[in-house]
Formats: C-alpha cells, sequence, structure tokens
C-alpha cells in the first residue's frame, strides 16, 4: 500500500516538474493571444531565457541573478515581438518564427565563445541552482510553485480585472477600444510583455532548476507544446492548466514506458507518446473534441483610421 | 508611427527596400561578431571566400542553394494562395521517407533512368501528402493551417524517428539509418561534391512554378484566391480545393529536399537530413519576394552564407556554425516581421528628392 502510494506520489511530483514550465509558458502566451498577438515565439523566448539564466548563474554564482537574467531576455525578445506586429502592424507568424531561429542559433554562438563548451554553459551546482523547496524529497523548487500560482492568477486577471476586460476587448475587436479611448497599442504592449515575463520563469526553471545548466535546443519544442496546450484549454487559463498536465503526464508515462510491454498492448512506441500532444491538439482543432475558438482579432495588426 | 503607407517607387519597393532590409540584418550581425571579439570584416572576407573562392566551395554553395530553392518555392506557393506554409521542415522530412521507401523497394529490379523519376515522384507525393492532412483540415474544418504545420512537424520527427529506430535500420547498424542504396537510386553527382542531378530539379521546378502561377488558369486562380478569397468564390473558384492544390504542390516542393539529401548526398534514409531547411524556406521566400527568380536569388545567397559560415566556423573556433542560423533568422525579422521598418525612411528621401 505504502509502496502504490508513494508511486504515486512520486509520479504526480514527477509530473509537476515537467508540466512547470509549459505551464508558465502557456499561461503568458495567454495573455498575448488574448491580446489579439499570436506568439510562435514562446519555444524561442523560453530558450534565450534558459540561456541568460544559467550563463548569469554561473558567472555571477546566483540563481536568483539567472532568474532576473532570464526575464530581462525574455523581454527583451517580447519586446522585439512588439515592436515587429504592434508598431510596424508585421506578421506576427513571421515575427515568431524569426524569435525561434534567432534563439537557436544566437544561444549556441554566444554559448560557444563566452564558455567554449560548444554551447553548453558550465555545470551548475549549490547555489547556483535552484533547490527544491518545503518537500526536498519530490523536488520542486519555487518556481514550480510559481506555476502552480501563475495559473489562479492569469484566470483573475483576464476574468475579473478591468485591465483584463479590455485586454479581451482588444483581443476581440480592438476597433471598440479605441472609439472607447484607449490606446490599442498600449493594451498589447503590456500583454506581450507579461507573455515575456513568464516564458522567461519558463526558461530560467529548465536551465537552474530542472537541469543544471544550459545545452543547446533543451527547450525541445516545449513551447509550442504551450502552445497546444493553449489551444487545447481553448484560451482559458484554468482548461490550459489541464492540458499543461495531461501534456506533463504523457511526458512522465513516456520515460517510464520506454522498452515496457503492456498487457494486450505490446510495446507502446515512446514516439507515439511523445506526439500525443500534437495529434490531441490536431483532433481538437479539427473540430472532433468540442471547438476551440481564437480570439477573433488574433493575428491582425491593428491600423488605426484617420 | 501611424502615417499611411504611401506607395514608393516601383524598383525600391521591389529591389531597394528588400535590400535595405538585407542590409540593416547583416548590420545587426556584424554587431554581434564583434560582441564575440572578432572582426566583422575579416569574418565577412572569410565566408565570402569560404562560399565562392574555389570550385569546390562553389560546389557546395550550389548544392546548399538548391534545398533552399526547394523550400523557398513552396512557402512562396502557399504565400501566393494566402496559405502560410510553415510545415515544410515536415513535408522535406516525409518527402525524404518517400523517396527513400521507393529506392529500398525497387533499386534491386529498376535500372536508374526509370528508378530516379519514380522516386522523385515518390517524394513529391509524400511530401505533398504530408501537407495534405493539414490543407483539408484548413478547407474543411477550419482550423489554423499555421498551428497545424507546426504540429505536423513535430509529428514527422517522432514518426521518423520511429521508423528508423525500429523499422528502417540496416540489420546491425548501431545508428539509425537504413541500408545504403544501389547505384541505381543515386543521382548523378559532380565526383567529391555534393553538388548533383537534383539542381537541375530545381532550376525545373522555378520555371515549373513561374509558368503555372502567372500562365495557367489554376495559378491565376490560385493568386486570386491570395489576394481577394471573396472574389475567387465570385469568379467560380472553389476555395477547399484551391487550397489543397496550394498545398499539396508547396509540400511536393518541399519534399524534394529529400531528393537532393538522400539520393544526391547520404543514399541512405537517414534522421535529421531536413534540418533547419524548411525554416529557412521562409527566410528564401520572404527575400525573393515570392517570385520563383527572386526565390533562386536568394537560395543562392542562403547557400552561399551556409558553405561561407561553414568555412568561418573552421578558421575562428569562437564562431560556430550556428551564426548562420542567426543570420537566417534576422533575415526573417528584418524583411519579413519589419518590412516597413525603413519605408519612413526611404519616404522620407524620395519625397525631399522629389521636391
Amino acid at each position: 500500500m505504502d509502496e502504490a502510494f508513494s508511486f504515486v506520489f512520486l509520479m504526480l511530483a514527477s509530473t509537476l516538474r515537467v508540466a512547470t514550465p509549459l505551464v508558465l509558458c502557456a499561461m503568458g502566451g495567454l495573455f498575448s493571444e488574448k491580446g489579439g498577438i499570436v506568439d510562435v515565439g514562446l519555444e524561442g523566448k523560453m530558450l534565450m531565457a534558459a540561456f541568460f539564466a544559467a550563463a548569469t548563474a554561473s558567472v555571477t554564482g546566483s540563481a536568483w541573478a539567472g532568474v532576473v537574467a532570464a526575464v530581462i531576455a525574455a523581454e527583451a525578445l517580447a519586446l522585439l515581438h512588439g515592436l515587429a506586429c504592434i508598431t510596424y502592424r508585421g506578421n506576427q507568424v513571421v515575427s515568431g518564427v524569426a524569435i525561434n531561429i534567432l534563439a537557436a542559433g544566437l544561444t549556441v554562438v554566444l554559448g560557444t565563445a563566452w564558455f567554449a563548451r560548444g554551447g553548453q554553459t558550465p555545470p551548475l551546482v549549490g547555489d547556483q541552482r535552484l533547490m527544491p523547496l518545503f518537500l526536498p524529497e519530490a523536488g520542486e523548487n519555487v518556481l514550480v510553485y510559481a506555476a502552480l500560482l501563475s495559473v489562479p492568477f492569469t484566470w483573475w486577471i483576464i476574468a475579473r480585472t478591468r485591465f483584463g476586460l479590455r485586454l479581451r476587448a482588444v483581443g476581440e475587436m480592438p476597433l471598440a477600444v479605441d472609439a472607447a479611448g484607449l490606446s490599442v497599442a498600449w493594451l498589447r504592449y503590456r500583454a506581450v510583455l507579461l507573455c515575456g515575463l513568464f516564458a522567461g520563469l519558463a526558461g530560467a526553471y529548465l536551465s537552474v532548476g530542472q537541469n543544471a545548466g544550459f545545452s543547446r535546443d533543451m527547450t525541445a519544442g516545449q513551447g509550442f507544446i504551450a502552445l497546444a496546450a493553449i489551444i487545447f484549454g481553448k484560451w482559458r487559463a484554468w482548461p490550459a492548466f489541464g492540458a499543461c498536465l495531461i501534456f506533463g503526464l504523457l511526458d512522465a508515462v513516456a520515460i517510464r514506458l520506454q522498452g515496457v510491454r503492456l498487457p494486450g498492448l505490446g510495446e507502446v512506441p515512446v514516439q507515439l507518446i511523445q506526439a500525443m500532444p500534437y495529434l490531441l491538439t490536431m483532433f481538437l482543432l479539427a473540430g472532433f473534441i468540442g471547438r476551440a475558438i481564437a480570439p477573433k482579432a488574433a493575428g491582425v495588426p491593428y491600423e488605426k483610421e484617420h | 508611427m501611424s502615417a499611411p503607407r504611401r506607395s514608393l517607387p516601383a524598383w525600391a519597393e521591389v529591389v531597394l527596400l528588400p535590400l535595405v532590409n538585407i542590409a540593416l540584418a547583416f548590420i545587426v550581425v556584424g554587431v554581434i561578431v564583434a560582441i564575440i571579439g572578432v572582426d566583422p570584416f575579416h569574418a565577412l572576407r572569410l565566408l565570402v571566400t569560404g562560399a565562392l573562392g574555389s570550385w569546390e566551395s562553389i560546389g557546395y554553395t550550389l548544392y546548399y542553394a538548391t534545398n533552399f530553392t526547394f523550400t523557398g518555392l513552396a512557402v512562396a506557393v502557399a504565400f501566393h494562395a494566402g496559405l502560410f506554409n510553415i510545415g515544410g521542415e515536415g513535408q522535406a522530412y516525409l518527402g525524404g521517407l518517400g523517396c527513400g521507401l521507393a529506392v529500398l523497394a525497387l533499386d534491386r529490379w529498376l535500372p536508374a533512368w526509370l528508378m530516379i523519376p519514380i522516386a522523385i515522384a515518390a517524394a513529391a507525393l509524400f511530401g505533398a501528402a504530408w501537407a495534405a492532412v493539414p490543407a483539408w483540415l484548413q478547407a474543411w474544418r477550419g482550423s489554423h493551417i499555421v498551428i497545424t504545420t507546426i504540429m505536423f512537424n513535430f509529428v514527422a520527427s517522432a514518426l521518423m524517428v520511429y521508423l528508423m529506430v525500429n523499422v528502417l535500420i540496416a540489420p546491425g547498424s548501431m545508428t539509425p539509418q537504413s541500408r545504403g542504396f544501389l547505384p541505381s537510386g543515386e543521382l548523378p553527382a559532380i565526383p567529391g561534391l555534393p553538388l548533383n542531378l537534383s539542381l537541375a530539379l530545381a532550376l525545373a521546378c522555378c520555371v515549373g512554378v513561374w509558368v503555372f502561377l502567372w500562365h495557367t488558369p489554376w495559378g491565376y486562380a490560385l493568386r486570386t484566391m491570395g489576394h481577394n478569397p471573396e472574389a475567387a468564390v465570385y469568379a467560380g473558384t472553389n476555395l477547399r480545393r484551391m487550397t489543397m492544390l496550394a498545398m499539396c504542390l508547396s509540400g511536393a516542393l518541399a519534399g524534394f529536399v529529400g531528393v537532393n539529401e538522400l539520393m544526391g548526398v547520404h543514399h541512405r534514409i537517414v534522421l535529421d537530413f531536413q534540418a533547419g531547411y524548411g525554416f529557412a524556406g521562409i527566410a528564401v521566400a520572404l527575400m525573393g519576394r515570392n517570385h520563383p527568380l527572386g526565390v533562386l536569388l536568394a537560395a543562392l545567397l542562403f547557400g552561399a552564407l551556409q558553405q561561407g559560415g561553414a568555412e568561418l566556423a573552421f578558421e575562428i573556433p569562437s564562431i560556430t556554425r550556428e551564426m548562420v542560423v542567426v543570420i537566417q533568422g534576422l533575415i526573417i525579422l528584418f524583411s519579413g516581421a519589419l518590412a516597413h521598418l525603413p519605408r519612413p525612411w526611404l519616404q522620407l528621401l524620395f519625397a525631399r528628392r522629389a521636391s
């Protein structure tokens, strides 16, 4: 009995750890998308943040300095995205793709130039990492709890505050917001910056929390899984959180099922489980599991009339 | 900032603005190189000689340019239909699987002159099929093609890893790769270089895309749909079928990357042969203003960057090959998302000259 309990406990704990960057990223992406700015660049922001977190932590010796650097790095890319999409009314998907490619290249280029370890940062030890809090045996560090808190926070901001109401309006019908005398651009910039904040924390979690250092492409598509979770949650905070947990659980299960034969099923290909988040989201998008309706103005640059 | 977009003279729109965009990208690259502690002009010189300094390097440049032409055309065709295909990566991957399977199945029996066209057709078919699913979802179920093509890149990658590790791996091999192709499944190549017959295929695709888009009724309907779907419906175009056509064509073009890489160079199915070309295709199409000739020129530039970047990384250890990826990212940023950034400056310039 005790064994079963500890198995479930450890499984839940590991699901939560795997889901943390997804949750943070998804909450960030939610702000952006609710405000009408599509963010394909979550992956790139998270990767850049992960790199600067590990680089700063290893140079200064403080994990917290790393977290701050991660947020600054992600905010820089978020501002770039805002500049391209809001101020210059560029294509939001193109801007996101550019940010992803830029981050994939720049992290390795800078990493190699600064640390000469083939794109990796030196391994982080002691205070250079975020250590588990409260339940050391479960291994949850402070950012895991931050991710848990980010969900009610996001829900409350979007559903219950004046800013949230305006944010939703700017994502559905910016013309109305403009007519009400509010700045569409400033609202959207705030949405994009909130997105950068959360993506930065997610990146920091990857390199100074979950792992001990940065390695190239360490986000491995998690930004896109977070994007899938937003869609899967139909652009709402709690369902998106649920989707992140499901995707996290799939990942935790995939690791455990490697090479295991299930009765009646045979060996389940790990790749199938890894592809599940994408396949499930495709099914949802195809309208087989309810309907996912994006904010109406998402992806459309707002042009002020004269 | 919110000044209406006045038009520039046509030549400035087509030639000057793109050149200014690329110049901006390269200025930022220069700053990054300087931050690393390398003289940017020295790096540029190494890059240019690395890409064009010898027959061998020119051969490599053209080989890389072949891939970029395929993926650039793929993105451009979809763009003309008003569709954004960022699934080139997955379609190229599946295209390689298609031509690889055809060769593995038939190279024992068929001579090269029969084997090669069949394998090329298989690459096109598999690439098109992989694009057809997101296209179908967009046309009939209304799900957004950007999201579905992204998702399909990851599904393609998982599928290929599964197939290579569990099914297609050569017996006794430690690395996930298939058995080698027999000579009938290899494209004629220049000895000692990766440059092969695919270059001719790429050129043929450029001409084909140009003829299709501007000189056939389907191409006309496709471009109409991209400009104004309502007008296209009014003119009798079936938008759903046209979406399928545009995406399948796009996927088939991306699939040809597999022909160049597997039949031209690796001569077996390997993993990750397509890495990065699909995404770079977006940059190529943006730079080439979605015109086949522009795509070809942009692909040559990207090929030169790829080859020159490799040489640069070889000469200067503190610069890695990924510098090329940074340049690609910046080009997408400046000639795509921030394309209108220099427009006010140019307008000011032209207005001052006119007065």
